[in-house]
């Protein structure tokens, strides 16, 4: 689960990490007090979406509106925010068709010596967390790692025991910090780890991670994502998420217990299992056909989940025809023709429908399909189903 | 001969009270006798399928023989569970559950991999001899004793494996899920130096998925290592970067975990890449019928 910045930053402050003093806006009148309430001279607003690159990014509305200004008064503030709010902002990380900011956050500036980049990810090579700085901020990290990786640091942490002073001394030497900047650093970079591992992270980032004239670390940017698997022990931060930023389709396959991404082909999947999913699409295009999402409906399928899986596949106008691969192990063939059956009762299925049945009960489910008199093609194997739906799409 | 488990292994399950645990229980005990109980805190001294059901492991190791579990327990409680195996010196232990959070997979693992047990998922279907002991979800009347030696990160899509090259009169030493999870307890390496050692594998396919390095870390283990035909597939070439395709694991990020760059290495090192799913088991044969070294 993703967050915004704003939601991240409050994270930090809580979790004793610096942060600049800000105020997050849903109206134009809210960001103009919120510059009067920071009572700088400058502030920066700045979108509020789940994609990176606001700073270039700019508004479908108007091209010379970026997703993040520089703003010196109230007015100023406000009119940003009108430019802004509602409007739909086009980054590189949000492909052509943009997200909607529904959210500014209007945040003092300061006086920045450097800029760098901080990064906690999971080094599943190593099973460990690991904390990854380098001097390259501001820019596309991994840009830096395919270009000059000898500029990334890196230093493994165990969730036990935390990151280590040393190791903090290590990375700020190689990052050229000095002085009393390298407890400030100590500070910061051991409560974030800390906080990653309190909060069950699965992504913390923060570029730029700026040094401040004074020498203090600072969290300019950050970004958050937790992992799903634990949120049952987070009740508050599954609070956060923000489900306009989600696909409303993947929202409600997530509601039902399926696991469904949407993609741009024209022939929708169903198939039971994550690796044969992807095979599934895998085999379509090898015939010519394009996918149109990926739809596990997992191990213990039942008539409501198939039923459910089969209206959000029909909700996407652009599939031309459906694969249904089931390999029955848990779930049962029989269980899913007579969930087949009642769906095409339910639904009603207007374009072709492909269906390939192996495993538990295999017999007895083409059986059931046989004689319901629903209208599908049936296929033997994997190569006859995916030739068979790609004929069907055309 | 195979690996990890045989008509000797004792199994216990792990959660047997639960819904899914009793109902894998009887589809394990049904395919062969090696379950001989299960554990759930607080209902010791219950039957289940007529099996004992003990209030701990260490108690169930103790009363029955047992060397290896299947657990089924709910996620919160997979990693104490995994850890209690391990303290009961269990040789292997199967975690079928799924939804494990990650820093509980973090917090165990160093524990796990310096312990004498094997774990293997979780996120798994589990680990089966055909004929002999099947420890898991699949099903069993898919396998057929036989040559190839087969490990995946999917279930699914492994039943379709098995079942290609059970078509294929080829058969199964022993089939592994490793399981869908960034971290779990047995990877494609640690399989390979099984298989290699095991005169009844006479051949090993990997399947494998977009995510991570572990397909291309097993490819540069197999071009130094081993000298048993090797075929492979990676599902999800078409997957979206960016976009979690159902499993945890399976993920390509910052441009890292493609089908493609696993496809080169796999490529590298001499192993027979199947380039459609429908193709493994002809994989495996090509692979035999060439012959590696």
């Amino acid at each position: 689960m993703k967050i915004h910045e704003y939601q991240a930053k409050d994270l930090f402050r809580k979790a004793g990490v610096a942060v600049l003093k800000g105020r997050v806006a849903a109206t134009p009148d809210e960001a103009a007090v919120a510059f009067s309430e920071l009572g700088g001279p400058l502030a920066v607003v700045k979108s509020q979406i789940h994609a990176g690159g606001r700073g270039k990014g700019t508004t479908k509305e108007n091209p010379q509106q970026r997703g993040v200004q520089l703003v010196r008064s109230a007015d100023e503030a406000k009119k940003v925010a009108v430019n802004l709010l509602g409007k739909t902002l086009v980054t590189i990380q949000t492909g052509p068709e943009g997200k909607t900011v529904n959210r500014v956050f209007v945040e003092e500036g300061c006086k920045i010596a450097r800029e760098l980049y901080l990064g906690i990810v999971l080094d599943r090579a190593a099973a460990k967390p690991v904390l990854m700085v380098s001097s390259e901020g501001g820019v596309e990290i991994e840009k830096v790692a395919a270009e000059t990786p000898q500029l990334i640091h890196k230093e493994h942490f165990d969730p036990h025991v935390g990151l280590l002073p040393y190791q903090v001394r290590k990375l700020c030497y190689k990052l050229g910090i000095t002085g009393p900047s390298v407890a400030n650093a100590e500070r910061f970079m051991r409560a974030l780890c800390r906080m990653y591992v309190q909060l069950d992270c699965s992504l913390v980032e923060i570029n730029p991670l700026v040094v401040t004239e004074a020498g203090e670390l600072v969290a300019l940017d950050g970004k958050i994502s937790f992992d799903d698997n634990a949120l049952f022990r987070h009740k508050d931060l599954a609070e956060l998420r923000d489900l306009s930023e989600e696909d409303p389709a993947e929202v409600r396959a997530s509601n039902t217990g399926l696991s469904y991404v949407k993609l741009d082909g024209t022939i929708g999947c169903l198939v039971n299992g994550a690796g044969l999913a992807m095979s599934t699409m895998d085999i379509i295009k090898l015939h010519g056909g394009e996918p149109a999402n990926f739809l596990d409906v997992g191990g213990g399928a039942n008539e409501q989940q198939v039923t459910e899986a089969f209206r959000i596949i029909l909700s996407d106008p652009q599939v031309k025809a459906v694969l249904v691969n089931i390999f029955g192990g848990i779930a049962r063939c029989t269980t899913i023709a007579s969930a087949i059956v009642a769906a095409s009762k339910a639904v009603g299925f207007k374009v072709p429908l492909v269906v390939r049945l192996e495993g538990t009960e295999v017999e007895e489910g083409k059986k059931i399909l046989r004689e319901s008199g629903v209208k599908l093609i049936t296929a033997d194997d994997l190569t006859d189903a995916a030739k068979k739906v790609v004929a069907a799409s055309n | 001969m195979s690996i990890l488990v045989n008509k000797h292994t004792r199994v216990i399950c792990q959660g047997i009270t639960g819904k899914a645990g009793a109902f894998h229980t009887k589809g394990c005990k049904d395919y062969a006798p090696t379950m001989v109980g299960g554990v759930t805190p607080g209902k010791g001294g219950e039957t289940v399928e007529g099996l004992p059901v003990f209030d701990t492991v260490a108690e169930a190791v103790e009363k029955t023989g047992a060397n290896a579990s299947m657990i089924f327990v709910p996620a919160a409680f997979t990693a104490d569970a995994i850890l209690e195996g391990v303290d009961a010196g269990l040789d292997v232990i199967c975690a079928i559950t799924e939804g494990v959070p990650v820093l509980d997979m973090v917090r165990v693992y160093d524990l796990v991999r310096r312990s004498n047990s094997v774990l293997i998922g979780p996120n798994c279907p589990g680990v089966i001899t055909p004929g002999e002991c099947k420890i898991g979800i699949m099903p069993g009347y898919i396998h057929r004793a036989g040559k190839v030696g087969i490990m995946s990160r999917s279930g699914t899509l492994t039943y379709e494996a098995v079942w290609q090259t059970t078509n294929l009169g080829l058969g199964q030493s022993t089939c592994v899920g490793l399981g869908g999870d960034p971290i779990v307890g047995t990877n494609f390496i640690d399989l390979f130096r099984h298989y290699q050692d095991d005169p009844q594998t006479e051949a090993i396919l990997m399947i494998g998925e977009i995510g991570g390095t572990a397909e291309e870390e097993a490819a540069a283990y197999v071009k130094e290592h081993i000298n048993k035909p090797v075929a492979a597939f990676i599902a999800g070439r078409t997957a979206p970067p960016g976009r979690r395709m159902g499993h945890a694991g399976a993920i390509i990020s910052g441009g890292k975990g493609t089908a493609a760059e696993k496809d080169a290495a796999l490529k590298d090192a001499g192993i027979e890449v199947a380039d459609s799913p429908a193709d493994m088991g002809q994989a495996v044969a090509r692979a035999m019928a060439r012959r590696r070294k």
